[in-house]
């Protein structure tokens, strides 16, 4: 009778110690984490020895994709909204309240002015499909500036401190590269950072 | 034996069950992994020349012996040439491979016309003052790159030579992966002066008569 009972006592674990470490681990990651912004095309960056790190803050990110869709996304959620603001006012387009809403939502934009308001009516998971197809055309409008340019004026007027970073794929044609780099020359950026993962192996 | 069992029982009403708690942790821990990136990415930083039109004056001179053309081709080729571009002769267009038996190789075993060797003298400067560094933990990141910078400059030692100036020249089908390589290579050849340029008539004649594939 005695033994039965003693064994049964025996399957008891204390699980308190792995708790704590348990504990410790998630305030470790919730602290330490920053969320992967899901973007609309896949990029794999190419490797480089270089160990700069980017800005924390005050970043322009440019995606471009392998067939050279340009894609954006600013940090800095407020100044997002007054750049959007300052692009549709020069193509005299009135964004509803709504629409913003839901340009501020996206993890990164990317739609032409001409369908910029259908685009933005669009539920979220709609957005998320349509935006892989579209990007911003890097075609200059009528000899003037391109639509790409424009967003990178205002978002230099906006926060003049902002840092252009350039996440590139690696697959992508220097072509293409050469001209998104021509049209930031072209409005006097003349300073970027490069995106790149770190080399693990010595070539 | 019924004295024991008793306070036995009491014993165990104090405890709690963590295990509910632990495999709640659990997932959340996994969530976070997955859904966070820890390494920040890396980056490399570009200053590329206007495309505004430069005054002749301002303009700075390059002996022809102290420039290396590199030429970034399409399907991972690579090319250089020597000193000027003569689109004339194609055998000043050497062809290399990517990496340390590559491109590195010849860039640092390139001879200036004075005879000196400038980018091996200053990745030697850089390995020294890496050197320095561990032996002294008291540098400060500050110090370090302001020293980098110099040596970088040509001022080693006390002494000034003439650095190298690399010309990168990537042609339209080569791919990001080649130009962030070749920028690559200017890092850890430690070359201060590089610049990534567009091809020219003069380079297409020759590629076109070397026979590379654009």
């Amino acid at each position: 009778m005695g033994k039965v009972k003693l064994k049964k006592q025996d399957i008891w674990i204390d699980m308190t110690p792995m708790s704590d470490v348990m504990v410790l681990l998630l305030c470790f990651f919730m602290l330490t984490s920053t969320f992967t912004k899901p973007e609309p095309v896949k990029v794999v960056e190419p490797q480089s020895v270089a160990e700069i790190k980017v800005p924390e803050k005050d970043v322009l990110n440019i995606l471009v994709d392998k067939e050279g869709k340009v894609f954006m996304n600013m940090d800095n959620q407020f100044q997002l909204a007054d750049v959007l603001a300052d692009v549709t006012d020069q193509f005299g387009i009135q964004l509803t309240k709504g629409q913003v809403a839901n340009f501020k939502s996206d993890p990164m934009f990317g739609a032409p002015m001409n369908v910029i308001e259908k685009f933005l009516n669009m539920e979220e998971s709609q957005r998320r499909e349509g935006l892989k197809e579209l990007g911003i055309p890097l075609d200059s409008i009528d000899g003037g500036k391109s639509e790409f340019q424009m967003w990178v004026k205002s978002a230099r007027g906006v926060n003049s401190d902002i840092k252009v970073a350039i996440k590139a794929d690696r697959e992508t044609p220097y072509k293409i590269i050469k001209r998104v780099m021509n049209e930031l020359q072209d409005i006097d950026e003349n300073r970027y950072y490069l995106i790149t993962s770190l080399k693990t192996q010595e070539d | 034996m019924a004295k024991v069992k008793k306070s036995r029982q009491k014993k165990q009403q104090t405890r709690v069950d963590f295990t509910p708690m632990v495999d709640m942790m659990m997932l959340l821990i996994t969530f976070f992994m997955l859904c966070t990136t820890l390494a920040k990415p890396q980056t490399m930083e570009l200053s590329m020349p206007t495309n505004d039109d430069v005054p002749q004056d301002e303009k700075t001179v390059t002996k022809e012996s102290y420039t290396v053309t590199i030429y970034v081709a399409a399907d991972n080729q690579i090319y250089y040439v020597e000193g000027l571009v003569k689109p004339e002769d194609p055998t000043c267009l050497k062809k290399t491979t990517w990496g340390k038996d590559g491109i590195r190789k010849a860039l640092i075993g390139h001879v200036t016309e004075d005879g000196t060797q400038p980018i091996l003298d200053v990745m030697t400067a850089k390995a020294k003052l890496d050197m320095e560094r561990e032996k002294n933990p008291a540098m400060t990141q500050a110090q370090y790159d302001e020293r980098l910078k110099a040596i970088k400059r040509g001022d080693i030692d006390g002494k000034h030579i003439e650095t190298m100036t690399v010309i990168i020249k990537a042609t339209d089908n080569s791919n990001y992966l080649n130009l962030v390589d070749a920028l690559d290579e200017m890092q850890i050849c430690s070359v201060g002066k590089y610049v990534i340029d567009k091809i020219n008539d003069n380079d297409k004649k020759l590629l076109e008569a070397a026979g590379v594939k654009e």
